[in-house]
């Protein structure tokens, strides 16, 4: 059984789950928890559920020092970029205690955030940061893209005994989708095959994802099957799959709402040249953020930003033929 | 090897943290020794903490035994007063097998959950909101534990030295902030880079800023630490929220090991008052108040220790600090997979 929901609610709904589930999960944050009527306060209290100063380093310490003392911590941090002022404590602190410490102690630990609100937040607030994660052990990085796997990734990550980065998509916080009722847990580390196609593999994630479904629907009226995939989870990032599909389609198109070389896509256009060069029939095509701070004004904004038509463009590229359209 | 049980500064309790002194010590003494009788063996920065004894063993006897704490890569002397294995932490120091944290962490990372040591960080203040989060778990669970959080004067200008001691007094949480001030950060000297001691005033006064109490104290003096940080831990403990206490003292040992690319030889240079600032006569001054020696001198002179007891126990210390380095040094080298075997859970 299933219901229909937000994004947003759907991530809230895992939180509130697993919270009844496991009374060591905490949440925490800013701008939270003010009233005693707000539903989380309501239901588990002023112990597990704190509004904090404006303080991510405290914050996200302090969540390593409770999941270190046997709690379940979830950093409520909003936005991505937020991380940055505390970025020792996401990059360099938790997630090397349990290596340090020869294997003592765990550090399950959430960190929610929202990036790549591009819709008018401009230069500090709508940043695609998600590659600055993927490749530093002991960390995992998650990043949904639909409301199902919102709130299946965020129970997983909540289960996780390492420091998890959850990264969801601001433009897809009130987009709606169907979410398995009770229970549902999302696994990491294996990528979600959107659609099925033998031309072309594209990868995206978060709201790329999307663009990529956007993208093949043009295709298809090309007579391009395009095959889109969704990794889920950046660390552990599922290759297999991206390989087999790439084995199949001899094509690969990859989108990022990050700029070229801090993006995810980057990282997996490496892996492919590495492990899956002889299936290749054409290069490698990323289309990812231009290499500019994010405009507010809204034309220069979705001039630099990745869409449906420059993905579809990438895939006649790869492909070989020209618009139909042209 | 435990603490008395009791918390009055009974014979048993100053003998106590004498002993505790004096293990430090040795300890460190040998593994500073050992950049020179076994080059090679110690690897990267080694931080020793001579000089910091009595404001360890004086803050470690206020705990209890499910109370927690959490240090810095100046990490060596709060597990030996806890009771650690010293051949584990020789080991670990060495990079060995048997190393406490199986010789992943070093000489920066001891850590020793099974005794309340919840973890170190080498970067400066990071620590301190993983104390503050090990007090609200511990307030949760409301059993009554309290957690030590150390560092050093230094941490004190890092911003989440302010953000930490702000919720932890919002929160009333059971923590209790002993701030090790020796005078430097690295070769920079307190009064170079800290607004109230270059206006005359102790470290304390920042207390002020998060409305909770604020002492400095001789940190040389083993009992006065003892009294003040148990003071602390009581108040913490009964739910009235953290203290900051600012221990004084001198480090007799530069900040750390000389940084020098493989190939050359590691050692400790001078002590920075010598070696930057050219003041011998302030680091001689400061050799006179070694507490450890002091601590002794005044155990002898008021009846507590004869000196032949005090003898004793020094020849004791040096024979389980030879032991713990030969035990360190026959130990193996991990398998290189086990590189591997701890990046996640």
């Amino acid at each position: 059984m299933s219901h229909e929901l937000p994004f947003i609610a759907a991530i809230n709904e895992a939180i509130m789950l697993e919270m009844e589930r496991d009374e060591t999960v905490l949440y925490f944050g800013q701008n939270m928890a003010t009233t005693e009527n707000e539903p989380y306060v309501d239901a588990f209290g002023r112990d597990r559920v704190r509004v904090t100063p404006i303080s991510e380093t405290a914050e996200i310490g302090m969540g390593i020092g409770a999941a270190l003392a046997g709690f379940r911590p979830v950093v409520e941090l909003y936005m991505a970029e937020f991380m940055l002022v505390a970025m020792d404590q996401v990059v360099n602190e938790g997630n090397r205690f349990r290596a340090m410490t020869g294997g003592q102690v765990k550090v399950p630990l959430v960190l929610k955030a929202g990036y790549g609100f591009t819709a008018g937040w401009a230069g500090q607030h709508t940043g695609t940061i998600n590659a600055l994660f993927m490749g530093v052990p002991g960390l995992k990085v998650v990043v949904p893209s639909t409301a199902a796997d919102a709130k299946g990734l965020m129970a997983t990550a909540i289960r996780d005994d390492n420091p998890v980065v959850y990264l969801h998509n601001y433009l897809l916080t009130l987009e709606h989708g169907e979410v398995p009722d009770g229970e549902y847990l999302v696994p990491f580390g294996e990528a979600a095959i959107r659609r099925d196609g033998g031309d072309v593999t594209i990868v995206g994630t978060g709201w790329t994802v999307d663009g990529a479904l956007g993208a093949a629907e043009l295709l298809a009226a090309e007579g391009i099957e395009a095959e889109v995939i969704d990794p889920r989870t950046l660390n552990p990032l599922d290759m297999p799959t991206i390989l087999e599909s790439v084995a199949k389609t001899g094509r690969l198109v990859l989108v990022d709402q990050a700029t070229r070389h801090a993006s995810a896509a980057t990282v997996i256009a490496g892996e492919v040249a590495e492990h899956g060069f002889s299936s290749l029939r054409a290069p490698i095509v990323q289309v990812t953020a231009l290499d500019a701070t994010v405009p507010y004004s809204q034309p220069l904004e979705a001039w630099v930003m990745p869409s449906d038509e420059k993905v579809a463009a990438a895939v006649r590229q790869v492909v070989g033929t020209a618009a139909a359209t042209a | 090897m435990a603490a008395p049980v009791g918390k009055e500064l009974d014979r048993d309790r100053l003998v106590w943290m004498y002993h505790q002194m004096l293990r430090i010590r040795e300890f460190e003494e040998r593994v500073k020794r050992t950049f020179v009788e076994h080059p090679g063996v110690m690897r990267g920065h080694t931080h020793l903490a001579d000089g910091a004894e009595a404001s360890i063993v004086g803050s470690m006897a206020t705990l209890g035994p499910d109370d927690q704490f959490f240090a810095t890569y100046r990490c060596h002397g709060y597990p030996i007063a806890r009771g650690t294995d010293v051949n584990a932490m020789m080991a670990e120091i060495y990079g060995r097998k048997d190393g406490l944290c199986k010789g992943i962490g070093g000489s920066m990372h001891l850590t020793d959950v099974s005794n309340g040591f919840l973890g170190t960080s080498g970067i400066v203040a990071a620590g301190i909101p993983h104390a503050a989060g090990a007090a609200w778990a511990a307030q949760i669970r409301k059993k009554g534990q309290v957690v030590l959080c150390f560092f050093g004067d230094g941490a004190s200008k890092q911003g989440v030295f302010a953000e930490t001691l702000n919720i932890a007094s919002l929160w009333k949480l059971p923590i209790v902030f002993v701030m090790e001030n020796n005078g430097y950060n690295v070769h920079t000297r307190t009064d170079q880079e800290d607004a109230n001691r270059a206006n005359g005033e102790d470290l304390s006064v920042k207390a002020r800023a998060y409305s909770m109490p604020g002492v400095t104290i001789d940190g040389r003096d083993p009992v006065e630490v003892y009294e003040t940080v148990g003071a602390a831990v009581a108040r913490a403990r009964a739910g009235d929220g953290p203290t900051l206490v600012e221990s004084q003292m001198y480090r007799l040992s530069a900040h750390g090991n000389i940084i020098a690319p493989p190939g050359v030889p590691l050692h400790f240079p001078e002590h920075e008052a010598v070696e930057k600032f050219g003041n011998p006569e302030e680091y001689e001054a400061a050799l006179k108040g070694d507490p450890v020696p002091a601590f002794r001198g005044r155990l002898v002179a008021d009846g507590t220790l004869t000196a032949e007891e005090a003898d004793a126990l020094i020849a004791a210390v040096r024979d389980e600090m030879q032991a713990a380095v030969t035990f360190g040094l026959e130990s193996p080298f991990p398998e290189v997979e086990s590189a591997l075997a701890y990046t996640y859970a």
